[in-house]
């Protein structure tokens, strides 16, 4: 019989992010699939007693922590013990946890150290003949696959966005907290913080329903044969402000910065959708002033419904990789936009 | 610190990014339709990785960068062709599969073990490096593993930044969620960085750095071990293209006005 850990990590204020019920679901969704396997949580963070609490009612077999302020960071050295002593503690067969920066560093290790192996991004989860099968993709979003293993314990990181949040009612729970000691040979890594973007630079929104990508067109010269890069900038910045979108880049307008050439000050590589950048999870996406070439579309993937405006009528967009294609001046267009955004 | 970093970079090819691929079943598992003759560039965040190396070899005086490949040998060959210009670096080739499908555990096993035979490595002064992630398999896993195999507890993913101070500590800063960096410091090497863009532009071909490349660049192809590397314990049910390709209207010689109020009541619904 199969046995279900999930990990998770708190957030810095002790909550559990968005992600971690996600994974929650998905952990409950695939016991119940596989006739009724225990799952067991485990936490790690800080102080996770609130976190606990709020899935007091998931009905996980028990709930295990490894806790305490070395474990507040997000650091491999300290982190890999964690899940290690986790899984030996709980003997699974398989381990979910979500997608995020923290466990995208420690978990491969950590899988290594277990004797286990990883599958990561994972974008679905079935039980087909009785076997564990987990869909993935493959040379960055361009095809699919549907792939089981025999080793275990089997680590799934599931992408965000993928399952419904798990959604019940609060408690209070008693927390079996594993003691874990961290030697000095981990402690040569020290966090020393976070470092936050300007809030006008504060745009990429993991949240937002929409995508508003920005192409290197709204550095080059327009139809009166000049540079317009303030207006640009203010254009789309207004724009992300009143629509409260997540400001997506393509690889040429970033670019700039490393090549020297004119920019738009507030974006940089982490902006980037595509091939080398991200593939965000939204509801909607709108380009502007960029060709949808396949490198860039490529990050499009988990964006549902597509919409662009560009001159020219023959980019990548209108070769069915948007729904709507615009050939206009996104200058033009966007400031109607905004006009109509902030006067609604 | 003495003496300056041994730096080794893995990395490996991948299609052309502009390429169309198509998946078929070979004989030992999934593969790309025409793999061998498809056009392969530098998989881009281990190139970031290799430019930030040579970069940080240039600045710390006494240190090298090797570069570890497993690939097809006629891949790499080609491949060096184009990256042995750019900057400085001894080749360790391993003659393999550089597909996607590959098992990253076997991967690493392998990647590991060509490192740990490196003449002349000192892995007290070891920084690893590679990329964040492949674009291949783009899974994230196969440098944390190569590490942990070399006994690398100080790992970092997805780096975009390393400033070295003059006693060897190293300050790293990491992009995590919404477009920020955690910042760290670590005592120095051994260490393992897995780059995402970091912050160096491509640099341009130099003539002279490719001769020099080319002198060890040739014997370590010709010495390149084979290696076994396979789809390992996975076993794929179904590898497929997504069917889905839309249908785009295309909306030409309207008012911005009319666009502007569309995309609004699109954006509102
Ligand atoms: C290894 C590799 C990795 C890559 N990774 C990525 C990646 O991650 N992400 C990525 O984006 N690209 C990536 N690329 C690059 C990709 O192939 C394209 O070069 C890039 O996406 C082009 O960016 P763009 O569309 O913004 O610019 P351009 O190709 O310059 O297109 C600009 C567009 O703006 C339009 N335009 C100009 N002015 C206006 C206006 N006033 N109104 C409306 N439209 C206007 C033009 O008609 C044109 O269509 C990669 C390439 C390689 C080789």
């Amino acid at each position: 019989m199969d046995k279900i850990l999930l990990l998770a990590h708190t957030q810095t204020d002790g909550s559990l992010p968005k992600a971690a019920y996600e994974s929650l679901n998905a952990a409950l969704t695939l016991a119940a699939d596989l006739g009724g396997a225990a799952v067991t949580v485990g936490l790690i963070g800080a102080d996770v007693q609130a976190a606990a609490d709020s899935i007091a009612t998931c009905g996980a077999a028990s709930i295990l922590a490894v806790s305490g302020e070395d474990f507040a960071a997000s650091r491999y050295s300290s982190d890999t013990v964690a899940v290690e002593t986790l899984v030996k503690e709980t003997a699974p067969t398989l381990v979910l946890a979500p997608t995020s920066s923290r466990f995208s560093r420690c978990l491969p290790g950590a899988a290594y150290r277990c004797d286990g192996r990883i599958e990561t991004h994972i974008t679905g989860i079935e039980v087909v003949d009785g076997a564990v099968q987990v869909q993935r993709w493959y040379y960055r979003q361009r095809m699919v696959a549907s792939l089981s293993r025999v080793q275990r314990p089997w680590f799934l990181v599931i992408d965000s966005g993928v399952f419904e949040p798990w959604q019940g009612a609060a408690g209070s729970v008693d927390v079996q907290t594993l003691e874990v000691a961290i030697g000095d040979d981990c402690q040569r890594t020290k966090v020393l913080g976070v470092q936050t973007p300007d809030s006008d630079a504060q745009t990429i929104r993991p949240d937002a329903k929409l995508l508003f990508v920005a192409g290197a067109g709204w550095t080059k010269k327009q139809t009166d044969g000049q540079l317009h890069i303030k207006q640009a900038e203010e254009l789309i910045l207004g724009f992300i402000n009143n629509s409260k979108a997540s400001l997506g880049s393509s690889k040429s307008l970033v670019d700039q910065s490393s090549e020297g050439g004119e920019v738009i000050s507030f974006m940089s590589h982490l902006n980037q959708v595509g091939q080398t950048g991200s593939t965000p999870r939204h509801l909607k996406g709108l380009a502007t002033c960029c060709h949808g070439e396949e490198p860039h579309t490529v990050g499009w993937r988990f964006i549902s419904e597509r919409r662009a405006i560009s001159l020219d009528p023959n980019c990548g967009w209108a070769q069915g990789k948007a729904d709507v294609l615009y050939v206009a001046d996104a200058f033009e267009v966007i400031a109607k936009i905004n006009e109509l955004l902030a006067g609604s | 610190m003495s003496g300056g970093f041994h730096i080794v970079v893995c990395g490996s090819l991948v299609p052309d990014p502009l390429q169309t691929l198509e998946p078929m079943e070979g004989p030992t598992g999934p593969a790309l339709k025409n793999e061998m003759m498809l056009p392969a560039v530098l998989d881009p965040w281990a190139g970031h990785a290799l430019f930030e190396a040579a970069q940080l070899a240039k600045n710390v005086p006494d240190s090298k960068v090797w570069l570890v490949s497993l690939g097809p040998k006629a891949k790499l060959q080609q491949l060096m062709m184009s990256i042995a210009q750019k900057v400085s670096f001894e080749l360790v080739a391993i003659d393999g599969s550089a597909g996607g499908f590959t098992d990253p555990f076997d991967v690493a096993a392998t990647l590991a073990d060509t490192i740990d035979k490196i003449e002349g490595l000192d892995r007290t002064r070891l920084l690893l490096f590679g990329g964040c992630a492949s674009a291949s398999r783009d899974s994230g896993v196969t440098m944390q593993m190569v590490a942990e195999r070399l006994d690398i507890v100080d790992q970092f993913l997805a780096v975009d930044k390393l400033t070295v101070s003059s006693d060897g500590a190293l300050e790293v800063l990491e992009r995590i969620e919404a477009g920020q960096y955690q910042v760290s410091s670590c005592a120095g090497a051994p260490a393992m960085l897995g780059w995402a863009t970091g912050s160096l532009p491509e640099p341009p071909n130099n003539p002279q750095v490719g001769m020099m490349n080319m002198r060890t660049v040739m014997p370590a192809l010709q010495k390149a071990q084979a290696a076994e590397v396979g789809i390992g314990g996975l076993k794929y049910a179904a590898v497929e293209l997504p069917k889905q390709r839309r249908e785009t209207r295309v909306v030409k010689d309207t008012p911005a006005e009319e666009i502007a109020q569309e995309i609004v009541d699109w954006l509102k619904a």
